[in-house]
């Protein structure tokens, strides 16, 4: 759906150039959500912009469908993003048209009759669920509302691709939510490509399908979000993970577990759960099967988009060569194994 | 307390101020009348022009919708330069032109063309002010959407301007009856030939006085009228 090929975007100010993307490559497939994810400063918002144009990139080229968006003319462009919806952080809906009349305004830019539109807008509206708010105004609308008009425009004509610019970085964590809920929906129901970035990770947790780190105007890091979490291949992703999701055991119970147990009869060692295993009684089953004892002493299960992930520190007591069986046997039901009092 | 209000409803305050003046009344009220159709025609040929003029100012700034900095300059310059005559010189600067285009430099028809003049750029940077106002953001999104410029002007900058612009209205307005008098003294007409004639030369406060009151009058008026308009837009929008 897109394919961005050796992206890099200088700004020159009158006082220096900043190099805001430097050499950036990355596909997203037709129907994924494909989150970014970036600090402050690292180039998201002038990655997403280059995709629509709002920001024209210095070098490469940009695919969006079958269109090279980079070479089109300013007719050509227009009528281009039409076909690709955006959402922002401060929703920008015009604070001189109602609710209604905001969803309206791309297909007026698109020149669709008037009646045609109008249904459209009634059907979306109903999509977002703000039917009964048509003849408000964005400032008589609480900001997740606001979100949901902004949604509700961005879809107004049928895009390709939705672009979301942290749309939910001003709203509380529930309506986050219920926002990210919304579009997973959308996503499923109209099989829309989804674009967005963030710096949350819960966002990313919630609904992407893959997600593309970036740091300091690079991608370092690509994958299937599943992927990342389990196994995180650089600090910067680390530390994003460990923001939403403790995988580290805290130092004094590591401290406790090495140096007052013994490593041939006690072996501390975390599991990583992906999917189904997570539902499946594995460690009462182990310590049936195997005759140990297992004492948990951390973890967390979490899911990441709609498969349940997590981990778990357990301190596993018993015959040295049934320990390794039953390391044997966890590994066995797919489970990722770590032994961390090993030294 | 009761008194004063039947005297000012019995209108009989006038004519014990007015005296055997009666005179006064049908010259002001005929002055008045000139003024607010000297002003009225000034505000909206000053708004035919300038308006526009406003809009090119801020659409062609660097990084707008239709960036230009030849035009953006040379514009600015020659706004920045008109702006910078005052009133009065401006006004006998231009006689030559006023002849040109009404035929006389004297009256309230040839006055309209000074002020009309004078407060083009007035308008056209009142306008511009009330445009960049708005958050570039809306203008980003319209253009996410494929917007071309003509439509983000039509869509975007004037809907969403219009109580700031509305409120620009009666500042201009308010400018130009100030003007108007001072055009009123080299023989525009309106209360400022009134007021010159009768009160300078001659200091009448019979006139003076009248005069004053009804420019008080007008300046509320229009004011009220702005703020009343933009407000009403404002509060639907709340
Ligand atoms: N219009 C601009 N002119 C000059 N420099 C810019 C411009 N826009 C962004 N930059 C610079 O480019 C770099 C990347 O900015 P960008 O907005 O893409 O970051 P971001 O990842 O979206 O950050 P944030 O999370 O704060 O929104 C920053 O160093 C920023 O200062
Ligand atoms: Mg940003």
């Amino acid at each position: 759906m897109i394919e961005i090929k050796n992206l890099t975007k200088i700004y020159t100010t009158p006082t220096q150039e900043i190099l805001a993307l430097d050499d950036v490559s990355l596909r997203v497939e037709k129907g994924e959500i494909f989150g970014i994810i970036g600090l402050s400063g690292a180039g998201k918002s002038t990655l997403i912009r280059c995709i629509n144009m709002l920001e024209k990139p210095t070098r490469g080229s940009i695919l969006v469908g079958d269109r090279e968006i980079t070479a089109l003319d300013k007719e050509d462009l227009r009528t281009a993003r039409q076909k690709i919806g955006m959402i922002f952080q401060h929703f920008n809906l015009l604070s001189s048209r109602t609710v209604f009349e905001n969803v309206m305004f791309p297909l007026e830019i698109a020149r669709v009759p008037t009646n045609q539109a109008q249904r459209r807008v009634n059907e979306l509206l109903e999509l977002v669920g703000l039917e009964d708010r048509a003849d408000s105004y964005p400032a008589q609308l609480s900001g997740g509302q606001k979100q949901r008009v902004g949604i509700a425009r961005a879809l107004a004509n049928e895009p390709l691709l939705l672009l979301s610019d942290e749309a939910t970085s001003a709203l509380d964590p529930q309506t986050t939510r219920s926002i990210l809920e919304l579009l997973k929906d959308i996503n499923r129901q109209l099989n829309l490509t989804i674009l967005l970035i963030t710096h949350d990770m819960n966002v990313i947790k919630e609904v992407c399908d893959r997600v593309a780190v970036i740091d300091d105007s690079r991608i370092v890091e690509v994958g299937d979000v599943l992927d990342i979490f389990a196994n995180p291949k650089i600090p910067t992703t680390r530390s994003f993970i460990s923001a939403v999701m403790n995988r580290e055991v805290p130092e004094e119970l590591l401290y406790r577990a090495r140096t007052e147990t013994s490593p041939n009869t006690t072996k501390l060692i975390r599991i990583s759960f992906i999917g189904a295993s997570a539902g499946e009684p594995v460690i009462s089953n182990m310590v049936r099967k195997f005759d140990i004892d297992a004492n948990i002493l951390y973890g967390n299960v979490d899911r990441v988009k709609d498969t349940p992930f997590g981990n778990l520190t357990l301190e596993m007591i018993g015959e040295p060569d049934l320990i390794i069986q039953a390391m044997e046997y966890l590994h066995g039901r797919g489970l990722e194994i770590e032994v961390l009092n090993d030294v | 307390m009761s008194d004063a209000i039947s005297l000012v409803i019995s209108g009989s305050w006038l004519s014990s101020f007015l005296g055997t003046n009666t005179w006064v009344v049908s010259s002001v009220a005929v002055a008045t009348w000139e003024t607010i159709y000297m002003v009225g025609i000034a505000t909206l040929l000053s708004y035919v022009f300038g308006l526009p003029l406003g809009v090119v100012l801020v659409t062609t700034d660097r990084g707008h919708i239709l960036e230009n900095q030849a035009v953006n300059k040379i514009l600015g310059g020659i706004v920045n330069a008109v702006r910078s005559i005052p009133f009065i010189i401006f006004l006998i600067l231009i006689i030559p032109l006023t002849r040109i285009i009404v035929g006389t430099y004297i009256g309230t028809a040839a006055s309209i063309v000074p002020l009309t003049l004078a407060a083009i750029p007035f308008v056209a940077r009142l306008v511009e002010t009330s445009f960049k106002e708005i958050e570039w953001g809306l203008i980003e999104a319209a253009l996410s959407m494929g917007a071309s410029p003509w439509q983000v002007i039509c869509k975007v900058l004037l809907p969403e301007a219009r109580p700031s612009v509305i409120l620009g209205v009666a500042i201009t307005t308010i400018n130009l009856v100030g003007y108007s008098a001072m055009a009123g003294i080299v023989g525009g007409g309106g209360l400022g030939t009134l007021a010159y004639y009768h009160g300078y030369q001659r200091y009448e406060d019979v006139v003076m006085w009248p005069t004053v009151i009804v420019l008080i009058i007008l300046v509320q008026g229009v004011q009220m009228l702005g703020d009343g308009l933009a407000a009403r837009i404002t509060d639907k929008r709340r």
